[in-house]
């Protein structure tokens, strides 16, 4: 560390404990001023731990915070605001009954007085402009009415807006592009490394280790609790993570693709030909599908309706056999939150836990048994509450439900959004030999690496099939090309 | 998982939501509108200056319960025991106003701290609201009926005066009216503290994580709900001129159902108080209503008194179900 380099935060031995679980143990960790801390590992490494210790919503049991080489000792939500630390967290923190600039405000507690909501607005709408530059967001727009990537954006521009000579020193994001396309995610990335040159700090948790290796200076690697690795970028390589994260676990596995089947005499699982929506869509019986595209192009819209073909028949659309759907967005869509694991896993199999008409404790037990450890889901008992997962082992849980049912066509919406990097091993697998067995797999995704475990790709743009990619077909430059297609001549 | 849409839709989607945002937020008034005029086409006498003081000075006590029982809303709560509390100080303000106002104004505002000590309770304890007011609810009923244990008791001069002003043009109900929805409004949409109050029932992890306190938050709203639940309680003394104990039973429930049909709801913060006070003027009406209403097989042509609360069910239902046809409309 030469003389120029000041450190902007100090962490020296932090520990927390949530009852007998050590979430941090020891974690000892110096960030730059003017630099971007990339802080990989597990969901469950104590990443997110760590960042409320930051934001001052967790105190530490033990360890010292020093803040510009000052010990700080009971840091509260408004002191780290006050000191310039900001957290875009990984599940959104708008209020969705309140406007755009309502929410800028409930982040500035000086703007008030006659004409706030002005001065908040024009304060939100320049950040965007600056970040996301295009964006078609305004500020007298309720956050509810907003899509989710919309959502994600005023987040993010909010975090780096300041008030009355206050100073920004720290920002840290939490998956801060998984809602975003790769458009937005680049103008952001771009943003937060010209913020970082005028003195401001980042620390860039992601799962997407292309993003981090890019986009940061150091890079910090987390696993049970305490940091296994620590240094400049050019330490680390993309394999050199997954190992350090995993802890040598899934050593030779790294993104494969998947051997190529032939398919062309499996029955039709789902076929799907819509007017004016470009390419028919066709998934045979054991073929793992991908729906690409920019993020919000209708993929999503069209698992839907593949999924309502299946209960009440349409013309465009055909589906053989029962539908599951695993959601995307589990807080809203997935998992029913005072339930247990258990009961979570088993809900769409009820009709056939049934006996004399009423429901079988002991088979939905076994059900749920069965699945849990086929799925490997981490918890003392599958009797406990599913919010006592982590998020990875939440969306483990939806998984299981949707296997466990007859269904012999799975729906996936986006389902491994901020989930780490083993539990999206564990569930490739899964579907793998699941797809072996004859069940076919509808997966949009954002990520392009899990397009690669596709057979067949169809790629979204404007809520049309543009293109439809095969085998050898399925590059990033092949996706990326097709989705950026000038739409006229598709 | 619909949150993301094509992006053709994207395009057209804030100005779909926004339009039916505004078609909601109509909703109450459309409906006031409908109920005057189904009164006018009966009975074109009623609507006017007399017509329209007679029959909604009762309007606004509840109105009051209902902006009382909004603000408890905006939290994610509920209050149970808003009718019983307007009754006991319906009770306290007919006996005690008049002859020892010091101690009728204590008794007052001790309401307004057992008010915010349940606000403490319930958000610090995590008690649900709907226990700890269905139980303050007897709490309030007793002690009515300890200082009341008959109807009677006078209307304070002051009060009795007020109401009956008659300001030049427009009758004194629909003047309070106004005051009442414009005030609220101001306070909690337009005030800058009142986005925090709001946001607090919208995502209550956002606001504390921001730094503020929910816990100031939901007091405060609790604190504001108990000052409505008084001023609501010492008009209906001034309108009906003496007290009962039991005299707003009826208000919790009015107060949930004006509330709903003003565009309020359970969860999620989302308030609207102007939509409140014509939500609770349209259940009033609809009841007055009734009695203009001619049924020509029906014995005497007029639907008996009996059946008017049915009636306001069937205003509410209605109401409600063309709400969720608006919501339905855009999504599809």
């Amino acid at each position: 560390m030469t003389a120029l380099m000041r450190p902007a935060l100090e962490l020296s031995g932090v520990s927390r404990s949530f009852g007998a679980v050590r979430a941090l143990s020891g974690v000892t960790l110096t960030i730059e001023a003017g630099k971007c801390l990339g802080l990989v590992g597990h969901n469950g490494a104590g990443k997110s731990t760590l960042m409320n210790i930051l934001a001052g919503a967790l105190r530490p049991d033990q360890g010292t915070l020093l803040f510009d080489g000052q010990t700080m000792d009971n840091v509260t939500v408004a002191s780290a605001q006050k000191l310039g630390v900001r957290c875009v967290f990984q599940e959104l923190s708008l209020c969705p009954n309140l406007t755009v600039a309502e929410n800028a405000r409930v982040l500035h507690p000086s703007i008030k007085g006659l004409g706030w909501r002005k001065r908040a607005g024009k304060l939100i709408g320049d950040m965007l402009d600056r970040i996301f530059p295009g964006h078609d967001i305004k500020p007298d727009a309720l956050a509810a009415d907003l899509s989710i990537g919309r959502r994600q954006m005023v987040e993010i521009a909010r975090a780096f807006t300041v008030t009355d000579g206050g100073q920004l020193r720290l920002v840290i994001l939490d998956e801060p592009t998984s809602s975003l396309d790769a458009t937005t995610a680049r103008q952001l990335l771009a943003f937060v490394r010209e913020e970082i040159r005028t003195g401001v700090s980042c620390i860039l948790i992601s799962h997407m280790l292309g993003e981090v290796l890019d986009y940061s200076d150091q890079i910090a690697v987390m696993k049970n609790g305490q940091l296994v690795a620590t240094g400049p970028v050019s330490d680390f390589d993309r394999q050199s993570l997954v190992d350090l994260m995993s802890g040598g676990e899934h050593p030779d596995r790294g993104v494969h693709a998947r051997a190529a089947h032939k398919f062309e005499n499996a029955p039709i699982a789902v076929r799907a030909e819509r007017a004016g929506r470009g390419l028919p869509f066709i998934a045979r019986h054991g073929e793992v599908i991908g729906l690409a595209g920019l993020a919000g192009h209708g993929q999503t819209e069209f698992l839907v309706s593949v999924y309502d073909a299946a209960k009440k028949s349409r013309s465009e659309i055909h589906v053989d056999g029962e539908v599951c759907f695993v959601a995307g967005d589990r807080q809203s869509d997935g998992v029913f939150p005072l339930w247990s694991i258990a009961d979570n896993i088993a809900v769409n199999s009820l009709r056939v836990l049934r006996n004399r008409g009423l429901l079988a404790r002991s088979l939905e037990h076994a059900l749920a048994q069965k699945w849990g450890s086929v799925m490997n889901i981490k918890a003392p008992s599958l009797e406990d509450e599913i919010l006592s997962l982590s998020g990875g082992n939440q969306q483990k849980a939806l998984f299981a439900r949707a296997l466990a049912t007859t269904s012999s066509v799975v729906l996936m919406d986006d389902p491994m959004r901020g989930v780490d990097i083993g539990t999206k091993l564990d569930v490739y697998d899964i579907i793998a030999k699941e797809a072996a067995e004859g069940r076919s797999f509808v997966w949009y995704t954002t990520e392009f690496e899990e397009l690669e475990y596709c057979d067949r790709i169809y790629v979204f743009q404007n809520g049309r099939i543009v293109s439809e990619l095969a085998g050898d077909e399925i590059t990033e430059v092949g996706v990326i090309g097709s989705s950026f297609k000038d739409s006229n001549a598709a | 998982m619909s949150a993301e849409v094509t992006k053709t839709a994207n395009e057209s989607r804030p100005s779909n939501l926004s339009r039916q945002r505004l078609l909601r937020s109509l909703l109450p008034a459309v409906s006031l509108v409908l109920v005057l005029l189904l009164i006018w086409g009966f009975n074109p006498r009623a609507i006017s200056y007399f017509g329209l003081n007679l029959m909604l000075n009762l309007a606004i006590p509840i109105a009051l319960a209902t902006i009382a029982q909004m603000c408890v809303m905006a939290t994610n709560e509920l209050d149970l025991s808003i009718g019983a509390f307007v009754g006991y100080v319906a009770c306290v303000t007919g006996t005690f106003m008049a002859t020892e106002p010091a101690l009728a104004f204590l008794m007052l505002a001790g309401g307004i701290v057992v008010y915010m000590l349940a606000a403490v309770v319930i958000h610090l304890r995590g008690v649900p609201s709907i226990v700890v007011t269905l139980g303050l609810s007897f709490f309030w009923g007793g002690l009515a009926l300890l200082i009341r244990p008959t109807p009677g008791g006078v209307a304070p001069e002051f009060l009795t005066a007020f109401l009956s002003w008659q300001p030049p043009f427009v009758p004194l109900p629909v003047v309070l009216a106004i005051v009442l929805a414009l005030s609220v409004h101001v306070l909690l949409m337009r005030s800058s503290y009142g986005a925090i109050l709001r946001g607090s029932g919208g995502n209550e992890r956002a606001i504390r994580r921001a730094g503020w306190s929910i816990l100031k938050a939901k007091v405060a709203m609790f604190a504001l709900a108990g000052f409505f639940g008084i001023l609501s309680g010492m008009l209906l003394v001034g309108v009906s001129s003496s007290a009962d104990a039991t005299m707003a039973s009826g208000y919790t429930l009015l107060s949930i159902a004006g509330a709903v049909i003003g565009g309020a709801e359970f969860v999620g913060g989302r308030i609207s108080p102007i939509g409140a006070v014509i939500g609770a003027l349209v259940l009033q009406l609809a009841s007055s209503a009734l009695n203009f209403f001619q049924v020509p097989f029906l014995p005497g042509g007029r639907i008996p008194q009996e059946w008017q609360v049915g009636a306001q069910g069937v205003f509410l239902i209605l109401i409600l179900a063309a709400r969720v046809l608006i919501s339905r409309s855009s999504s599809k």
